[in-house]
């Protein structure tokens, strides 16, 4: 027993890693209202100040800074600090705040071009060495990938593979850090390469040998990171405040180590309440104090930065982390897992203004305590800057300690991790069908060549069998991609510190994703229900396609077409089932294009819905712009049909609504959009995006960015800035659906 | 048996409590010159439905009327247009426990819509003006169906909400309102009083059908003058 743990109800946690465990003997829930909240205190607001003015200097600028010798690890950079007296949680990624660090094992190409992009020259030692002497994840996958795949890759069937950057959407379990410091879980995974001694050695053996010894050097690496700060963290924390640092340092390494795609913290809040629980009763520390620590600690959060490229910065709008961070939930044993915490988390977007990282995501049950769901969906009118999950229907698979990565991934916190596989651009998947392989936009023969369709109006049986066809082709190609990415991922670019705070055996997912499945839906309902005419070329492509009559489309509720959505979700997951993982890992399936549905778009000629070549995919699950026409909860209420079943890497959906279409007075809004989201999330929905302003406000906002710095609104999964948005990306938005009947 | 409607709207928040799936009634007698919907007024037009079809449309938001204390309201146009398709539709729903509302403008012959009553939990009245002259010049037809229906709704004590709505120069005489106030006064059945400003969302729509929209230049009320209304039926002991 360590003396730090003194207060705290024992349990098996206290035996063994388990931070499930220690949360469920020693948390208080909190079943009462927001008053007990303090506001920010005067060094949180001096030191926001001044972090703001840097952000706001380098939203100018585009980069503020960026390191272009040393590449990145957890030990590279000297502390760095915004102001040291001010800061009560300290730690940057470099040696100053917002100054970019460089990861080339991702690949250095992207490197080289992301640096120039912002006028600064790669330092020539570092490029010899990754060009001569250390080969990178991306060169691996070059290396392996298949002429095949090179061109579905390029034709953009498959669209945004971690190939050439960090895969990201792994989530270690940070708490351990602050629960048990560094040397207990050293000493643990000392342990476990002690167990991993057989017979015979084979290669998984011996992977897992080199793997578990790299975690070690991780973690002494991390305590010797802290140190530098001043902590030493190699044992547990004794208060709050150690608590959230620990907790911060572990997240810190993580991010210093790796420039995933996305980067989520976990679920820490509750977990930390028990910290301030204790740190109050024994009189050390106050409610504003309290704040004061989080808010400091969200600061921290909002100042994590990656070097990417402009176009990826265009694919995603801004510049997202996705440091996400699961709030609230309900246990296994009934009570809530809400803490007078999962309030002070959510409260810093009062303290500091609305933001759109961390990616704050609320755990929705329809047991929640009343007042929590109350401040919740406040936060929502006020700030749109939250998003919804849907805890009844993951609990299930997951248990009550999961977290969530990048957008809706669940997974369980320190034993899962995922493999992430990005999408397939599915309408193009279903024009192929009809072009027999070819592109319908440069009509080269991508996939193998099978007959085309050649007769004026479409069948819905025919483009069915051989939509099948044609799926199970891209089912295989996209599968052998993503195995060769994460094979090479793991040899040259393998997350050691995250790993390190994981259980050793996990669970491994293998996490496909569809973009446009709406799109596809309407366009089967189309064939199916109205009648659709083929316009092809000279060269017999079929390059556009004409409507004759109507078609129940998908976002009313209509058993007709939401059936077909089901279907396409249920096939292609069976399809990608018969492929082999990699790594032995479990084939899921999100629903989510994240702000990719633009560019998608783009890539894609013209689809039997009516929609034309190059306009945009509904984002995520949503239905097609202005195709829903029977209202906010006839659209929420398809969605909540797709089967999570089929589809466990999670279902995205968007919603926006004008406050004056919440009801009429406050107390009506708030009761209403309770009622919305227990009533989709009862029928099944898996996760929602909620957006309350007017049209008009997009609009002022994009004539008059200077006076909007923090207006967040929520896309696909995450949230942005919404004047950080490409001008075509902000249009898409305001043409999107929003809900203003009433 | 089929009714004729215009449209649904499935996440209504502002017709009755809680969200609400509302139908939208094809058919008014009513000229209203601030009206929203003049899409619904013709009672040829829309589309035919049959009550089971509607039934079976509207199961499937239970779990969203649960939630949310709503349930369905018909509007229009003028439901009571249709009263026999109307009573068996509210009847159908109060079988299944689903809460009824009406938004109505009372403008009927009470003695053939009594029956609907007996199904509806609660009646959105509209009132737009107390003076008969302004009425008529509101919407074209005479006050008294409109207050009979009142009267007897506070007799049977079936729950009402009133609505009034304030269009500058048109509606918002003082004298009138308070008058309104005074007669509404002594109901037992009102729960609240619903002061809602003239907007011109509909618009669009009068254009749309080549009406000619007399209020073009109408602005909608300031704030000033829906506070000063709301007082003058709080002071009568009315919920605002």
């Amino acid at each position: 027993m360590f003396k730090q743990w003194d207060g705290f109800e024992t349990g098996v946690w206290a035996q063994e890693i388990n931070v499930q465990n220690f949360i469920q003997t020693n948390y208080k829930e909190y079943k009462g209202d927001s008053s007990f909240l303090a506001g920010p205190s005067q060094k949180t607001k001096k030191l926001w100040d001044k972090s703001f003015k840097l952000i706001e200097e380098e939203s100018k600028k585009g980069v503020l800074d960026a390191e272009t010798k040393k590449p990145s690890s957890i030990t590279s950079h000297a502390p760095g600090y915004i102001d040291k007296d001010l800061e009560e949680i300290v730690g940057f990624q470099t040696d100053k705040p917002l100054k970019r660090g460089i990861m080339p094992y991702g690949g250095l190409r992207i490197v080289k071009k992301s640096l120039e992009n912002y006028g600064y020259e790669l330092d020539k030692s570092v490029e010899q060495v990754f060009t001569d002497y250390r080969k990178t994840h991306n060169d691996g996958v070059f290396d392996a990938y298949t002429d095949e795949i090179k061109k579905a890759r390029h034709s953009g069937i498959i669209l945004g593979l971690p190939d050439a950057y960090g895969r990201g959407r792994i989530i270690g379990d940070y708490r351990r850090v602050a629960l048990y410091g560094v040397d207990f879980l050293i000493a643990d995974k000392k342990n476990q390469l002690a167990q991993l001694d057989f017979p015979s050695f084979t290669s998984e053996v011996i992977r897992d040998r080199e793997e578990t010894s790299e975690e070690i050097k991780a973690l002494n690496q991390l305590k010797q990171m802290a140190l530098s700060y001043g902590c030493d963290i190699s044992q547990p924390a004794k208060n709050a405040k150690e608590a959230i640092q620990w907790t911060y340092f572990a997240f810190l390494a993580a991010i210093k180590e790796q420039d995933g795609a996305a980067m989520s913290l976990g679920r820490v809040s509750t977990f930390l309440d028990i910290y301030i629980e204790k740190d109050m009763k024994n009189g050390l520390l106050t409610e504003e104090q309290a704040q004061e620590l989080m808010d400091h600690f969200i600061m921290k959060l909002r100042m994590v930065r990656f070097l990417r490229t402009p176009d990826y910065n265009q694919l995603f709008s801004g510049d997202p982390t996705w440091v996400t961070e699961s709030i609230g939930g309900m246990g296994e044993d009934g009570r809530s897992l809400v803490t007078k915490n999962s309030f002070r988390m959510l409260h810093t977007l009062y303290n500091l203004g609305p933001a759109p990282e961390p990616n704050l995501t609320v755990l929705w049950s329809v047991n929640l305590p009343e007042n929590f769901k109350k401040f919740c969906v406040n936060v929502t009118i006020n700030t749109s800057s939250i998003q919804y999950e849907n805890d009844d229907l993951m609990r299930g698979y997951w248990g009550d300690d999961y977290s969530i990565a990048c957008c809706v991934s669940a997974m369980r916190t320190g034993k899962q991790m995922q493999f992430f596989g990005a999408r397939v651009n599915f309408p193009k998947a279903l024009l192929y069908t009809i072009n027999g392989g070819k592109d319908e936009k440069t009509g080269k023969q991508i996939a193998p060549e099978f007959a085309p369709i050649t007769s004026e109006y479409l069948d819905y049986d025919e483009v069915m069998r051989k939509f099948e066809q044609s799926l199970e082709w891209l089912s295989r190609v996209y599968m052998n991609s993503l195995n060769i990415i994460h094979y090479m991922h793991d040899k040259y670019n393998f997350e050691k510190i995250q790993m390190a705070l994981h259980d050793r055996t996990i669970l491994r997912t293998q996490a496909c994703g569809i973009a446009g499945l709406s799109v596809v839906v309407d366009s089967l309902s189309a064939i199916k229900y109205a009648k659709v005419k083929v316009i092809r070329n000279e060269q017999g492509l079929a390059v556009d396609y004409e409507v004759e009559g109507e078609y129940p489309a998908f976002g009313n509720n209509d058993d007709r077409v939401d059936s077909i959505a089901y279907d396409m979700v249920k096939l292609f997951m069976e399809k990608l089932e018969k492929q082999q993982p990699y790594r032995n890992a479990t084939t899921t399936l999100s629903i989510l294009t994240i702000t990719s549905n633009v560019v998608y778009g783009k890539k894609t000629g013209s689809t039997p819905d009516g929609r034309k070549a190059g306009e945009p995919f509904a984002p995520g699950a949503n239905p097609m712009h202005g195709r829903d026409k029977k209202g906010a909860i006839a659209s929420m209420a398809s969605v909540a049909k797709l089967p999570y079943e089929y589809s466990k890497d999670g279902i995205s959906y968007t919603f926006s609504i004008i406050p004056n279409a919440l009801g009429k007075n406050s107390e009506d809004k708030t009761a209403n959009l309770i009622g919305m989201l227990d009533g989709y999330f009862s029928d099944g929905g898996h996760h929602i995006n909620v957006n309350v302003f007017d049209r008009e406000t997009l609009i002022d906002a994009m004539d008059h960015p200077e006076l909007y710095p923090q207006l967040t609104i929520r896309v696909s999964g995450y949230a942005v800035n919404f004047v950080k948005l490409s001008r075509e990306h902000q249009m898409d938005v305001i043409n999107r659906t929003f809900h203003e009947k009433f | 048996m089929v009714g004729r409607i215009h449209s649904i709207e499935t996440g209504g928040t502002v017709d009755g409590p809680g969200i609400r799936y509302v139908i939208f009634f094809q058919g008014c007698p009513l000229r209203c010159l601030y009206c929203h919907n003049p899409d619904t007024r013709e009672p040829s037009q829309g589309k035919e439905v049959s009550i089971e079809e509607l039934l079976e449309d509207i199961r499937k938001y239970k779990s969203y009327f649960k939630f949310s204390g709503g349930g369905v309201t018909a509007s229009g146009g003028e439901p009571l247009l249709q009263p026999k398709f109307l009573t068996q539709l509210l009847k159908a729903l109060k079988n299944e426990d689903i809460h009824t509302a009406l938004d109505t403008s009372g403008f009927a012959n009470l003695d053939t819509v009594k029956e609907v009553f007996d199904y509806t939990d609660l009646v959105l009245l509209d009132i737009k003006s107390i003076n008969p002259e302004t009425f008529k010049k509101v919407t074209s037809v005479d006050i008294e169906p409109t207050l009979r229906l009142a009267k007897y709704l506070d007799e049977k004590n079936k729950k009402m909400w009133i609505r009034f709505v304030v269009v500058p120069g048109l509606t918002d005489d003082m004298a009138d309102i308070e008058k309104l106030a005074s007669y509404l006064a002594p109901f037992k059945n009102i729960e609240r009083v619903e002061i809602l400003p003239f907007h011109k969302m509909g618009e669009y729509k009068w254009e749309a059908l080549g009406y000619d929209y007399v209020l073009k230049d109408t602005l909608p009320p300031d704030e000033k003058l829906i506070n000063d209304i709301k007082d003058l039926f709080i002071k009568k002991g009315l919920k605002v």
